[in-house]
């Protein structure tokens, strides 16, 4: 059975899954249903002096008939008095003293008030802090959150003005709203964070209203650019992820934020180094029920994989990792389609002409060829001739060779052929391809030793000057 | 007909109920986008189906139903009578991805509706008027769909119609349930709008034909079918005997709005199936399809048959009527008896069928009075023999499509043929005008 209990940065915690700093972790209330559901901890929605919020808050992206692939949100941080948010958290620990209770932290730029406030956390039972220096909306106009999460100095004063104080680890979640993550992240690291979490929400304008043209969300026909989240964000963040931990200069224990809703983004993340995860967008649509097929899942794969802990797979991802100028450039690849899986689409096809290199073609033929078969043919010709066709309903009673259950099988003629000598290998007909496993990159052996840009770009340098003629 | 009798409408609601909006979105979304789509290959007007689809699904209703209209004038009905699962949404792929077929047909239904609600008009495809007269012999969908395309194109055209109303058998002669007769009205209504004149309650006789081929450059023959085959056994003349378009159509006007005791409906094509439906939720207590020949041999879509399975009906398969048997003038029994894979009676097989109406189902007949009368139009087996392409006839001002050339196909299959001679008569007229 695999073990999911984790040590952060010296928290420690029943699981690797926590809640972000958001909606979900607002209250005691709601901290202790999602422990009872299974969350191994909870960051606090972060506490300072109390702000008055806005009616709406919240505004997203549907894409394709689902809902929320990604949330934006302008509220600022909580905006309930500081000392019920205190009276809270403590009894949380004192009725689930197992679980990890974080407490988010954001006032002003002030020594005495991080001082103060770093000291009422953990006189509360707080297990650990993360300052807040990412919320990228509101806070920021008044010089908190990203206002100090994008400066490293400021980033680095008051991650050291903390650390004055603080008993328990101090966690720097960082912004992403910058050109390079690393460079905050090293601040914090010289400023004594024990760890950093990533990342916080990005700038954005999430959609307009075509018939008011107010952004959304809307407060009283005006808007604001708020903080995105969910499943779209989860690559900008694994990427920033993978920049931090593999940065020796930035390396902390690193709690991994941005688009987890199920335990394979957990996994990925943990593959990239995150000693815990923090979910927000998840939660706020389908509820903390979600935390149960996270453990139930991810502790499968770990049984099937042979992992016993979360640091038997932490970080394995990290060496596959490189800059562009170390990759093989004589790995050929290219597709295979599985005929007896294709459905007949033929959006690899259209992709492939479209959107590559036009080495997908649909010249498959059934009988005797009569003389050359044209490789050759654009999409556009395809249309026409098909639409100058004469259809006819097939009526059983006229048409009775066409009662058949064809319907099962896919004509040759719509299994789209690959010119592997054309294939670049680049993977959008697999990508485009609704059938698992139809369409397959397969390894082609070009018989030469691997070679790199760099190595490529050396062994030019070296090379005597070429005879112009 | 504009509006349905109300116990015609609680009888015959909508057998696949409209999308709501929502669910229509969610439906569209499903949809691949192949690309040279199969459901487009399929369909007979070639709409391109996951361009009108895609248009749900990012709000732009209107250009769905453009789409739609633009390879299809009768659009809103084929969406309600297309046997789709022989058409398009039986070529797509999804068959093949274990799900269930995308909902084109009821997406499109969702896309005219809307198109209608809103009072959308048919485009014109050429904005000036331009020489060329056209006569459109019948109305009924093949006429319709070629003088709306002649009319799109800017030529003047008159549609000569028998009937007190325009739509043939869309308006006539579908299930109820299926396509009302207002919404096929409704969406004539856009080709009147065109511009196209119509002459309701014209008998076309040698005489009429004359002064249409003296008014007129070219004319085009969407007439369709003639009467039923009716039933050709002793007492087959009987007043209880009817024949099911005209019972279809006596409903679908609600000149009757109830049918008692048991019917006997003879034949098993679709219509055979309408009328049996029919019967059944007009009231009767009992309905049997009577059919000569077994289940794989009948005509109906297997989509039918189950459909008539669950309404109620029953099957007596390899049976034929013998003779009808009346008490005081009051229909009584159909005599039947079996019959074998030859269909030759079983001796001995014979047996009574009580019937309170018997409802001939058994083909229609070509209208060779008419047809004979059009000099140089070759027929065959009493169809009008075409070019293929382009719906001419043998005689070159005589254009043909729909039922009267293919036997009896589908309303889709009538569409198709006359968009075809509309095009081909365009070309005839930009040459000739050139």
């Amino acid at each position: 059975m695999p073990d999911l209990a984790v040590n952060f940065a010296g928290i420690a915690s029943p699981n690797p899954f926590w809640l972000a700093s958001a909606p979900p972790t607002n209250c005691g209330e709601q901290v202790m249903r999602a422990f009872d559901a299974g969350w191994g901890g909870a960051v606090w929605k972060t506490i300072g002096e109390q702000v008055t919020n806005t009616a709406s808050r919240y505004s997203s992206i549907d894409w394709n008939g689902q809902r929320m692939m990604g949330l934006n949100n302008i509220e600022l941080i909580s905006d309930r008095p500081l000392d019920v948010n205190l009276c809270e958290i403590a009894e949380v620990k004192k009725r689930y003293p197992k679980n990890a209770v974080i407490a988010s932290l954001m006032v002003e730029s002030k020594r005495e008030a991080w001082h103060r406030i770093v000291v009422q956390a953990e006189d509360a039972g707080a297990d650990g802090l993360e300052l807040n220096f990412g919320c990228p909306h509101g806070m920021s106009e008044r010089g908190m959150g990203s206002a100090v999460g994008q400066v490293p100095e400021y980033t680095e004063m008051i991650t050291s003005w903390a650390k004055e104080k603080a008993r328990t680890p101090v966690i720097v979640k960082l912004t992403p709203n910058i050109s390079d993550i690393r460079v905050i992240a090293r601040a914090a690291k010289r400023g004594g964070a024990d760890a950093v979490s990533a990342i916080n929400t990005i700038n954005s304008i999430t959609g307009i209203d075509l018939d008011t043209f107010t952004p959304r969300p809307n407060v009283d026909g005006k808007s604001t650019h708020g903080g995105y989240c969910g499943p779209a964000v989860k690559p900008i963040a694994l990427n920033m992820v993978q920049q931090v931990t593999s940065d020796p200069k930035a390396a902390l224990p690193i709690s991994g934020i941005g688009g987890v809703s199920t335990w394979r983004d957990a996994a990925e993340f943990f593959l990239l180094g995150c000693g815990t995860v923090q979910v927000c967008t998840a939660v706020m649509h389908y509820g903390y029920r979600i935390v149960e097929d996270m453990i139930d899942g991810l502790e499968d794969w770990m049984r099937e994989k042979g992992f016993a802990t979360i640091e038997d797979f932490r970080g394995l991802t990290l060496p596959h990792v490189t800059e562009w100028k170390h990759l093989n450039l004589n790995y050929k690849i290219v597709a295979h389609i599985d005929e007896a899986k294709c459905i007949g689409c033929d959006l690899c096809y259209i992709a492939c002409w479209d959107g590559a290199h036009q080495c997908i073609h649909r010249d498959r033929v059934t009988g005797p060829v009569d003389g050359p078969v044209e490789l050759h043919t654009v999409p556009a010709s395809i249309e026409a001739a098909t639409r100058a066709t004469i259809a006819v309903t097939p009526i059983p009673r006229l048409d009775a060779h066409t009662r058949d259950g064809s319907k099962d099988k896919t004509p040759v003629e719509r299994i789209p052929r690959v010119d592997e000598t054309e294939c670049v290998g680049c993977n959008l007909c697999a990508l485009v391809c609704p059938v698992d496993e139809c369409i397959t990159m397969v390894e082609v052996p070009t018989g030469l030793p691997s070679e790199t840009w760099e190595e490529r770009a050396r062994s030019k340098e070296c090379a005597p000057p070429a005879m112009h003629g | 007909m504009r509006e349905q009798h109300p116990i015609i409408a609680e009888r015959f609601p909508d057998l696949h109920p409209p999308f709501a909006a929502q669910a229509a979105t969610v439906e569209a979304n499903r949809c691949l986008n192949c690309f040279d789509a199969p459901c487009t290959a399929a369909c007979p007007t070639h709409i391109d189906v996951p361009k009108f689809i895609k248009k749900i699904a990012s709000g732009n209703l209107g250009g769905s139903a453009r789409t739609i209209l633009d390879a299809n004038v009768l659009g809103a009905s084929c969406s309600r009578v297309c046997p789709v699962d022989v058409l398009c949404e039986g070529a797509c792929v999804m068959h093949r991805y274990n799900k269930q077929p995308i909902e084109i047909a009821r997406l499109q239904r969702f896309a005219m509706d809307g198109f209608h609600a809103l009072g959308g008009r048919l485009p014109k495809k050429f904005e000036d008027s331009r020489p060329g007269h056209i006569a459109c012999i019948g109305a009924g969908p093949a006429s319709l769909a070629c003088a709306a395309e002649l009319a799109q194109q800017g030529f003047g055209v008159t549609v000569f119609e028998r009937r007190p109303l325009p739509g043939g058998l869309n308006t006539y002669g579908v299930a109820e349930y299926k396509l009302p007769a207002w919404a096929s009205l409704r969406e004539i209504e856009l080709i009147e709008d065109l511009g196209v004149e119509f002459q309701f309650g014209a008998e076309i006789d040698a005489e009429k034909l004359a002064e249409i081929e003296r008014e007129f450059d070219l004319v085009f023959i969407g007439v369709g079918l003639g009467a039923g085959h009716g039933l050709k056994i002793p007492g087959g003349d009987h007043s209880g005997v009817v024949d099911a378009l005209e019972f279809i159509a006596a409903y679908k006007t609600a000149k009757i709005t109830s049918t008692n005791g048991k019917v006997a409906v003879i034949g098993a094509g679709n219509t055979a199936i309408d009328a049996a439906n029919a019967a059944l939720r007009l009231g009767a207590a009992e309905v049997s399809i009577v059919y000569r020949r077994k289940r794989e041999n009948m005509s109906a879509f297997g989509f039918e048959y189950e459909h008539a399975k669950q309404e109620g009906v029953r099957f007596l398969w390899q049976t034929l009527p013998v003779r009808v048997i009346t008490d005081g003038g009051m229909l009584e029994f159909m005599e039947c008896t079996r019959v074998d894979d030859a269909v030759l009676p079983v001796a001995g097989s014979e047996f009574l069928l009580p019937c309170d109406l018997i409802i001939t189902a058994v083909g229609q007949s070509p209208l060779l009075d008419l047809l004979e009368e059009l000099k140089g139009v070759t027929l065959e087996k009493g169809r009008v023999v075409i070019e293929r392409r382009t719906g001419r006839t043998t005689n070159p001002r005589y254009f043909a499509g729909g039922d009267c050339v293919n036997g009896g196909r589908e309303v889709v299959d009538a569409v198709a043929d006359g968009k075809r001679a509309a095009i081909a008569m365009t070309r005839h007229f930009e040459a000739t005008y050139a």
